[in-house]
């Protein structure tokens, strides 16, 4: 009688239970949709409003020009292949840029993890360079590596170098000590210590640096665009300008603004892999 | 001739130096520990205990004096000591079975054997099956006992336990307090334990050492009965002279606080 009685129970409790998880997920669901369409409906009216205003004359279309103009400028490159030599320069110098930004500042990490006496002589060296706006050296990059895809990677390197060494040394600097005792307690060397303790404990701060890294580089990749001029989505923009055809400059900036989304979003994908197993 | 003592201190002292000071943290210390021998060191925080267990396991050299491991000078830490810390340390970015190989990969002495042998070590302390799971799946206790294999995957014969219990609840502190014994009986090792847990000390130990602070010095040493020593660390608590043995100590360390502070 009484197991009967809390069996009968059993079966509309859980029942209830799966009921209170699915109302969860409905009112869940419920919101993303809701937030999702806010912003679809909000991309709608800036692009209907910026299309009124050109049309309707309350902006001036040689400057401002307007979405229809733009999407069709954008179709017209694409269409007739022009627009491809340009992108795969950018994308090209900003991949290389990103990655080899984030190889040479783990590199440099490394030595002067190894060495603290090296990393108290380069301190101020550090201190300086990265206090200085790194663009300033452009020119002199041009200079000694010829205006091209040289001259716009090192200027890359240049803005991503040393912020990705600052934040992954600190990153070694905060390992937990004990991890190292472990490794020293078993008779590890320091090159044990580091192989088998911070790297591995620093490699999400390492991943992460090559998400900081793809905005780093796009700015350095069009800043080197800007002052080399020959191809890319950058030189784009300032033979634009040159023309006054500012159709142009805002086609090549929304084709830049979906490209780097695109590359964040990819770089973002491969963290998830990479730190799949940790907690 | 096995009455070579696996330690033994001799006139050991300890100074630490910083920018601002150097202070002298451990004084005057001679300890002889026998082979299969279990001894516990308590006393007031700021006694030492834990910077001793660092220079025995050659973590640092000692200022003054000299640590032998059987009869001879440490030199470094050397894989005949084993160290076991407050917490598991356990790497959280390497599976279980690949945590307690550890030791053998920094000795260069892993192969099908020696990792055979982790695996029996594993099935022998209830982690049977856990070999590819994350640190961060287990509890803590379970997670305890994979540092446990860890430290004996290198079969030490000394084992260095920096209050291994204190970070675990009650129960699984008895439990392991009796699996750490039995394993450290079975196979013939040393221990030297550290804890703050009187009764603990008194469960486990062949001897009671007790340190005075600042610097870190002997003040006194307990040998425990056969009686105690004979029972496991979870029965030993209800041994006669259990109690009588817990007061006299407890009034000891009650003295040296009252004094020192």
């Amino acid at each position: 009688m009484d197991e009967a009685m809390s069996k009968g129970k059993a079966g509309p409790k859980s029942a209830w239970i799966e009921e209170k998880w699915r109302e969860h997920l409905r009112i869940k669901r419920r919101g993303s949709r809701l937030v999702l369409a806010t912003q679809l409906l909000l991309l709608a009216v800036l692009i209907g409003l910026w299309e009124l205003a050109g049309r309707l004359g309350w902006v001036d279309v040689l400057i401002f020009s307007y979405p229809s103009k733009v999407g069709g400028q954008i179709l017209k490159d694409v269409l007739n292949g022009e627009l491809w030599p340009h992108l795969a320069a950018t994308v090209g110098e900003t991949a290389v840029g990103f990655l080899l930004g984030t190889l040479v500042g783990t590199l440099l990490a490394v030595l002067i993890w190894w060495s603290p006496f090296l990393s108290r002589v380069l301190d101020p060296y550090m201190v300086v360079f990265n206090s200085m706006p790194k663009v300033a050296l452009g020119p002199i990059f041009i200079v000694l590596f010829g205006a091209g895809f040289t001259a716009i990677v090192i200027t890359t390197l240049s803005i991503t170098v040393i912020v990705t060494t600052l934040v992954v040394y600190n990153s070694f600097n905060e390992v937990d000590g004990n991890y190292i005792k472990v490794i020293r307690t078993f008779g590890g060397n320091r090159r044990d210590v580091f192989m088998k303790a911070i790297l591995p404990a620093s490699f999400p701060a390492i991943v992460s640096t090559l998400k900081v890294n793809v905005g780093m580089a796009w700015v350095g990749v069009i800043v080197g665009e800007f002052l080399v001029a020959k191809i890319g989505l950058g030189y784009l923009i300032v033979y634009g300008f040159q023309v006054f055809n500012f159709t142009l400059v805002l086609a090549s900036l929304v084709i830049i603004a979906v490209v780097a989304t695109g590359m964040y979003q990819l770089v973002v994908y491969v963290e998830r892999i990479l730190l799949k197993e940790r907690r | 001739m096995s009455q070579v003592p696996v330690v033994e201190l001799k006139d050991l002292d300890l100074v630490y130096v910083t920018d601002r000071e150097a202070v002298l943290a451990l004084e005057g210390m001679n300890l002889s520990v026998m082979p299969g021998e279990f001894i516990s060191l308590v006393g007031p925080s700021g006694c030492g205990k834990t910077t001793l267990l660092s220079v025995i396991a050659g973590l640092f050299p000692p200022s003054r004096g000299e640590v032998l491991l059987h009869g001879k000078p440490v030199a470094g830490p050397s894989p005949e000591v084993g160290y076991m810390l407050q917490q598991d340390y356990l790497f959280p970015w390497r599976t279980i079975l690949s945590n307690a190989l550890l030791g053998l990969e920094l000795t260069g002495r892993l192969s099908e054997d020696s990792q055979a042998f982790v695996l029996e070590l594993l099935e022998g302390m209830g982690l049977g099956g856990t070999a590819d799971r994350y640190p961060h799946q287990l509890s803590g206790g379970m997670r305890q006992r994979v540092a446990l294999v860890r430290t004996l995957a290198t079969n030490p014969d000394l084992l260095l336990l920096d209050e291994p219990f204190s970070a675990l609840d009650y129960q699984t502190k008895l439990q392991l307090e009796d699996l750490v014994v039995d394993t450290l009986r079975q196979r013939g090792k040393t221990g030297i334990l550290v804890t703050h847990d009187l009764s603990e000390a008194i469960a486990v130990s062949d001897r009671v050492i007790v340190l005075a602070a600042r610097p870190g010095r002997i003040r006194s040493t307990y040998v425990i009965p056969e009686t105690i020593r004979g029972a496991q660390p979870f029965y030993a608590r209800e041994e006669a002279g259990f109690n009588e043995l817990f007061h006299e100590i407890w009034r000891d360390l009650e003295s040296l606080e009252g004094k020192g502070e």
